[in-house]
């Protein structure tokens, strides 16, 4: 469903180029669960939002479900981030003033979704995660192991195909972060296209592979299978060499 | 995404910070109630000087000696207008089928002296006409006699602040007064009335015409004031009294002034101040506009995240573009109604402490007020609404 062939980007930070990703080819397929590992700066997160399309590559061809997104508008852009992907965040960004349901609505109202068939989806979305009980709180109100499970529902309510997870555990304690991973993977189970972010090994050891990342490049593929009495699931490149 | 949708959305944007929000709509209700007051006064001052003259009644002509336009003729001949007489005065009464009453007017100051005490005054030379044509009220005594307007009775009438200065809180009637070098007796007191038409009535003496015109040396009367019958045609009025003192001088040497002219000039004249004051008041809309700008531009900042995670969830450009400029009109629209309540609030404290004035501000200023009010949060909330559009999705998801 996703095909990355000679992805290159590069940013400009004062006028000296950044190669945040180098040649990156992968191909990943629908209802895949994805873990991405490697240290901060290695372009986990660069290669995530480039996947949801929130930043287009500098050079190279993505192909979603078909499609070329590089030749894709900024108007066509958004309605695929809207009909086809979900984004899970490490910070959570529910909107602090709308309570749990009203978030979770957030993306239907956008989309001209009725108030019916909204409030429909929101109770459905809100059940699934187990926040029904906690629809009219604000987010202030909830713990981070349930703020995430309400952002988890404000990004599967629009029924994408592919979830994107940037450390959905990063700010959770060990107990909230496995209900959300519990969370993650019957999604995954049900069909949904999973591709975590991760410093964590024992959230990567949950992915079917994990990619490991380097400077801008996926460096290893290590399989569920390998993951066997690693600790690390990931060599560092460099004491490789 | 519906309007209702889109109201509900900027409405619980705009209540998380109700003091921010507070704050810029006073802004622009201070505007709008800047210019419903403003408009207000000018159009209450519109008002009170119109109904002035309409007190008199819609329905009086003034003959004035003299043509107001050049003649075109040497300076010295047959420029010097003619005399407008007591005999052109009794010929209009006559002659003109729409009159109801003709007041012959000659004026001039002199020196009214009763005792000790003395005053210099206006003094009013007229008819017993003058009572009915000037809607004059009497406070105690008689008006001047009926009759004929050439016998010059030895007779006088006083405003009150004239008699109180003369005869402290003695009864005037009857008594004696000297004006000028004339002995004349006081037979009435006016009513207090104060201004009409730049006269304050309470410091004039009333004389008889030809004693007024004797006294003054004149030969010319000040001017004729002819009161038309109710449903009396103003128009064919003004022209048939044209063509009698035409007739009779044989020049056209006087200028007929009607209360119509008159009042609709200055009315257009209080028209135009009031523009002015409610153009001034709406500069004070151009400052709540940048005010609101102000505060839509640190909201846009605040909520960097937000605009973020609304592209993340595939919310199109316009839609962003729509959600912070319905907040900014919003903003602008509430203050708007603000001001008009409470500037009509403050028109109506003014009507109470000054029922003289009739203040009330013009629909026009209203609908304008209201609207560039609106318009203001449109205008202005547009900076700020396209900053939030192009903000890029991954650096404001990061806080950047």
């Amino acid at each position: 469903m996703i095909q990355l062939e000679g992805i290159c980007r590069t940013f400009d930070v004062g006028g000296r180029p950044v190669y945040a990703l180098v040649d990156v080819d992968e191909q990943i397929e629908s209802g895949e669960h994805i873990a991405v590992m490697g240290p901060s700066g290695s372009g986990k997160s660069t290669l995530l939002n480039l996947i949801g399309c929130l930043d287009r590559p500098t050079s190279g061809s993505y192909r979603l479900g078909g499609r070329e997104v590089g030749d894709l508008d900024e108007l066509q852009l958004s309605e695929i981030r809207r009909d086809w992907i979900g984004f899970v965040f490490q910070a959570y960004h529910l909107v602090p003033r709308l309570d749990a349901a009203a978030n979770v609505e957030l993306p239907m109202i956008f989309a001209g979704i009725a108030r019916a068939e909204r409030r429909r989806r929101v109770a459905a979305a809100l059940e699934a995660v187990d926040m029904s009980d906690r629809a009219d709180h604000r987010p202030d109100q909830l713990s981070g192991g349930e703020r995430q499970r309400v952002a988890i529902a404000r990004a599967t309510v629009m029924g994408p195909q592919i979830l994107l997870a940037d450390e959905p555990t990063g700010n959770l304690d060990s107990e909230s972060g496995s209900q959300v991973l519990e969370l993650l993977d019957r999604m995954n189970d049900e069909g949904l296209t999973l591709i975590v972010v991760t410093h964590n090994p024992d959230v990567a050891r949950r992915a079917d592979r994990v990619m490991v990342m380097f400077d801008g490049r996926v460096t290893q593929h290590i399989s569920a299978d390998d993951f066997h009495g690693h600790l690390l699931p990931y060599r560092d490149p460099q004491e490789a060499q | 995404m519906s309007i209702p949708d889109l109201l509900k959305f900027a409405l619980r944007a705009l209540s998380g910070h109700s003091l921010r929000t507070g704050l810029s709509m006073l802004g622009v209700a201070i505007g709008v109630a800047a210019v419903v007051m403003l408009t207000a006064l000018g159009e209450g001052a519109r008002r009170y000087v119109i109904d002035q003259f309409a007190s008199l009644g819609t329905n009086l002509v003034i003959v004035v000696p003299g043509k107001t336009e050049t003649t075109g003729a040497l300076p010295g001949f047959g420029g010097v207008p003619n005399d407008l007489t007591l005999d052109d005065a009794e010929a209009i009464r006559r002659q003109v089928r729409e009159v109801r009453n003709v007041a012959p007017v000659s004026m001039g100051t002199e020196r009214v002296s009763f005792g000790e005490r003395n005053r210099q005054v206006m003094i009013v030379g007229s008819t017993y006409e003058l009572l009915e044509v000037r809607e004059l009220g009497m406070g105690s005594g008689r008006f001047l006699p009926a009759g004929d307007w050439d016998r010059g009775a030895p007779v006088t009438v006083l405003g009150t602040t004239l008699v109180r200065e003369l005869f402290d809180n003695e009864n005037p009637i009857g008594k004696v007064v000297r004006i000028g070098e004339w002995r004349m007796r006081v037979i009435g007191v006016l009513d207090e009335m104060g201004m009409r038409m730049g006269i304050d009535f309470d410091e004039i003496a009333v004389v008889p015409v030809s004693t007024g015109m004797k006294m003054f040396n004149r030969a010319s009367l000040f001017r004729v004031l002819v009161k038309l019958g109710s449903s009396g045609d103003v128009a064919s009025a003004q022209r048939q009294i044209l063509d009698l003192i035409i007739d009779r001088h044989g020049e056209e040497d006087v200028t007929i002034i009607t209360q119509d002219a008159v009042i609709s000039t200055f009315s257009s004249i209080l028209g135009v101040l009031t523009l002015a004051l409610g153009g001034i008041a709406a500069i004070s809309l151009g400052v709540a506009g940048v005010g609101i700008m102000n505060v839509m531009l640190v909201s846009v900042s605040e909520r960097t995240a937000e605009v973020g995670l609304l592209k993340a969830l595939g919310v199109r450009r316009v839609q962003i573009l729509a959600v912070f400029l319905t907040e900014a009109v919003l903003l602008s629209t509430a203050g708007g109604l603000l001001g008009l309540a409470g500037g009509w609030m403050a028109v109506r404290l003014l009507v109470q402490l000054y029922p003289a004035i009739p203040a009330s501000p013009p629909t026009w200023a209203v609908v304008a007020a209201l609207s560039i009010s609106i318009g203001v949060g449109a205008i202005f909330g547009v900076l700020p609404a396209r900053r939030a559009t192009k903000l890029d999705p991954v650096a404001a998801l990061a806080g950047r």
